[in-house]
């Protein structure tokens, strides 16, 4: 009986698979260019919606009939708007930066011409003879994809497209083991748990599913409310449908019957690409009551969280999930064996889940063939800041911070010098150059006082001042504290408080001490995450960059020019070109006059320092300047303005 | 006023028939309401406190608690600074002060007549692209000073453009 449903389930899904193959083949290989635009929200940002109106039009003033698809993000966000167009004889070609107008060229030139346009190229998909290839690219020899494997590649508005691309299959396969298998074959691979604490993911399932009390649910966090990362968005946008499958598989292997996809308010196209997935699934039958006729009945509930970054905390999620505020609660009881509504309850993070369909399809000796000893797979970063290529990166476990900011990320922009980086947002902390050669694992960062946490990698230059980095995380953490324990609630306010007053030049040099006193505190008193890792930016920054305090405290100067009260902006009257008045029409508050002799000249009085003036002012001048502290700009002695 | 007050419980009670009455939908249910009306009203907690069969309290400190919540009617046109750590460290908050000193008003508030309101988010996930201010659910890039006056420049533009043509 048993061995005759699962035959069933198997040619169930192969209809459903030959039937998208055969769509997936009309779309790429129908004789036809397929035109593919990255507008995923990075890509929105930079304006892909307008690249597909204008291609769209374009195509049909010239009655062109070729399909065009929005897909993903590639994780090449520094090159956004991408577009892809594979015209058959070529290799598929991403092109850069494209604008309207360029893509109306693309349409004219390559598409109803033979012109390939190479001037907008950023790389081929695929190796050939005329264009590089992405495999050619100095951050291959890093990179593998194992997660992001999809993203960009597929619409991810069509099901069909996922399932041609295997998609599916490794839930088709979970089917036919015993959840103990799967729980086998987890804990086998090494995958630990993508979140930021990096527990064993076979261990969670196994102790979920030995679990006495029903039902049980699955929950997926989604809550990605580290600011600097977006990789969990890019999933659920690019590729949702292999959340879905991880979360089927997850579910079968506990036993449940239902699981939440939790996701922050602020991703809205994240929530509609997940709702649209669950749609797609259900209708297929891989979703429901007895999936592809099988006796594993599972489905999933989209929630929208509201903007609290304290749930993307287990036992706050969980608080939120059943409509309380989200205020964390003390574990044990781990939710694995009693969380929402009382019930065991496993808790993923959605790089956790994607990575579930490659474990069970390529097997567990491969995934842990990949990485280090203690951390198997791969790591996915969010690089963003002060680097060239900006955007998601995907390695190894293992490979070196250095390796993933110079060779992935081409380095710093600007020929400015690497002064620090931040992993791990909140919680994390900044390791500065001589920690670049780490190899990145979970033991390694928590070691060296960061910690992987979401995987944000925000590079910090010269230009960047380590107190200010420091003082903005604690007031993000001090405004997030959802107040239950009185360490993190009153205590983070102390320490801003603190490191405001060092900013702003009226800080004392026992106040060093105090704060790391403080911080020591406010990680024993606290229950949760938030408050256990809040004191991090602060310990890292103290430890490596006390030299940056001092200046701050001692000599009321800001090193890196960033702290508003400790800089001023002054124009060299020796450098300005008196022809030139670039910064007089751009400040913003009109704190710039000319003199009699038409040098420029800012009223210190007026001045907001924002900076426009200095990036206003013409390179080959380079006039306008920042001065630290602020008492040595001369005083003029007069201030003649002409009317 | 009371006609409004009438209104507003109406459209409530609507939704509510929409969800099952149980505690795990107050969030979801909340996030309808405002949806719709742009805002949660007192008249709109006190019935879906009713409807859920919980204490009031309840309702407004899961309504406070959240930052997603508002308590006082949005301006028609939405404004929200990002704040994550890339936007921060490329000027964000030099952003947010600039679009303070335009609307002349606080983070948190709207303009008095009602067409802006000013908030900051914490991340809406475009670092690369900081910093961002997300313009009407739009989120737009590279938002410095000088775009902000740009920005501000085309609603008025569009308001002109609107008032002629109704002429």
């Amino acid at each position: 009986m048993k061995v005759a449903r699962r035959q069933s389930v198997v040619s169930t899904f192969q209809e459903i698979k030959s039937r998208a193959q055969s769509q997936w083949r009309e779309f790429s290989d129908g004789g036809k260019p397929v035109i593919m635009v990255g507008a995923a929200t990075c890509g929105r940002a930079a304006g892909a919606l307008e690249v597909l109106r204008a291609i769209k039009g374009e195509l049909k003033k010239h009655r062109l009939d070729c399909p065009v698809v929005e897909v993903g993000c590639m994780g090449h966000c520094y090159a956004e708007p991408i577009v892809t167009i594979s015209k058959p004889g070529y290799p598929p070609i991403c092109y850069r930066q494209i604008n309207p107008v360029i893509a109306q060229r693309l349409i004219r030139e390559f598409i109803l011409g033979d012109d390939p346009c190479l001037e907008f190229v950023l790389g081929a998909v695929e190796e050939n003879d005329l264009v590089p290839s992405f495999s050619v690219f100095p951050r291959a020899r890093f990179e593998k994809k194992v997660i992001l494997k999809n993203c960009g590649h597929i619409d991810p508005k069509q099901i069909e497209h996922y399932i041609a691309n295997g998609g599916y299959s490794a839930m088709v396969k979970a089917l036919q083991l015993t959840p103990e298998e799967i729980i086998d074959e987890v804990k086998r691979s090494g995958l630990r748990g993508r979140g930021g604490a990096g527990f064993s993911t076979g261990d969670k399932w196994e102790i979920c599913r030995n679990a006495p009390d029903k039902p049980k649910y699955v929950v997926c966090n989604g809550d990605e409310g580290d600011p600097g990362a977006f990789m969990d968005r890019a999933i659920l946008e690019s590729d949702p449908h292999s959340l879905l499958e991880g979360m089927l598989i997850a579910g079968y292997a506990i036993s449940a019957r239902y699981g939440y996809i939790y996701v922050r308010a602020e991703y809205p196209l994240a929530v509609r690409r997940a709702r649209l997935a669950l749609r797609q699934a259900r209708k297929l039958n891989l979703l429901g009551r007895n999936i592809l006729g099988s006796d594993f009945s599972f489905d999933i509930k989209l929630f929208q969280g509201s903007g609290a970054f304290v749930c993307g905390e287990e036992t706050a999620l969980i608080a939120s999930l059943e409509g309380k505020p989200g205020t964390p609660y003390y574990r044990p009881p781990y939710p694995a064996t009693s969380g929402l509504y009382g019930k065991p309850t496993l808790i993923n993070n959605v790089k956790t889940l994607a990575a579930i369909p490659r474990v069970i399809q390529s097997g567990a000796e491969w995934f842990a063939s990949v990485g280090t000893e203690g951390s198997k797979g791969t790591a996915v970063f969010a690089l963003a800041g002060k680097v060239v290529n900006t955007g998601l990166a995907e390695v190894p476990m293992g490979t070196t911070l250095r390796q993933v900011i110079f060779d992935v990320g081409s380095g710093i922009p600007g020929g400015k010098r690497f002064k620090a980086v931040q992993i791990g947002g909140p919680s994390g902390g900044c390791l500065p150059e001589s920690a670049l050669d780490l190899p990145i694992d979970f033991n390694s960062l928590t070691q060296a006082g960061a910690m992987m946490g979401s995987g944000g990698m925000i590079v910090l230059d010269e230009d960047d001042c380590m107190v200010e980095i420091a003082r903005y995380f604690l007031e993000f953490t001090q405004r997030e504290s959802c107040g239950k324990c009185t360490f993190c609630r009153l205590g983070t306010k102390q320490m801003l408080e603190v490191l405001d007053e060092i900013t702003k030049g009226r800080g004392k040099i026992e106040d060093l001490d105090m704060l790391s006193q403080l911080a020591e505190d406010i990680r024993a008193g606290s229950l949760c995450g938030l408050g256990k890792t809040a004191p991090n930016p602060i310990l890292t920054t103290l430890r490596f960059f006390r030299d940056e305090y001092e200046a701050h405290i001692k000599e009321g100067r800001c090193p890196a020019l960033m702290c508003r009260d400790l800089i001023a902006y002054y124009i060299i009257p020796e450098r300005c070109e008196r022809s030139c008045d670039a910064c007089v029409g751009t400040c913003t508050v009109e704190a710039i006059s000319t003199t009699k002799k038409r040098i420029k000249v800012i009223d210190q009085e007026k001045c907001v320092k924002c900076g426009t003036c200095l990036k206003a002012c013409p390179p080959q001048y380079n006039a306008v300047v920042k001065l630290s502290p602020p008492s040595l700009v001369p005083a003029s002695k007069s201030f003649k303005v002409r009317r | 006023m009371a006609e409004e007050q009438a209104q507003v419980k109406q459209r409530t009670k609507r939704i509510l028939g929409r969800f099952g009455r149980k505690r795990g939908n107050l969030i979801p249910i909340l996030q309808k309401v405002q949806g719709e009306l742009g805002y949660l009203p007192r008249e709109a907690m006190l019935e879906v406190a009713q409807s859920l069969n919980m204490p009031e309290i309840d309702v407004y400190s899961v309504v406070t608690f959240y930052n997603q919540f508002r308590l006082n009617p949005p301006g028609k046109h939405s404004i929200r600074v990002c704040l994550g750590t890339a936007c921060h460290m490329k000027g964000g908050y030099i952003t947010l002060d600039a679009w303070k000193r335009r609307l002349g008003i606080d983070r948190g508030q709207a303009t008095p007549d009602r067409e802006f309101d000013l908030d900051t988010v914490a991340c809406v996930g475009c670092c690369v692209m900081a910093p961002v201010t997300v313009v009407d659910a739009q989120p737009q890039g590279k938002v410095e000073p000088t775009k902000v006056d740009g920005i501000l420049l085309s609603f008025k533009l569009e308001k002109e453009r609107q008032g002629e043509e109704r002429r």
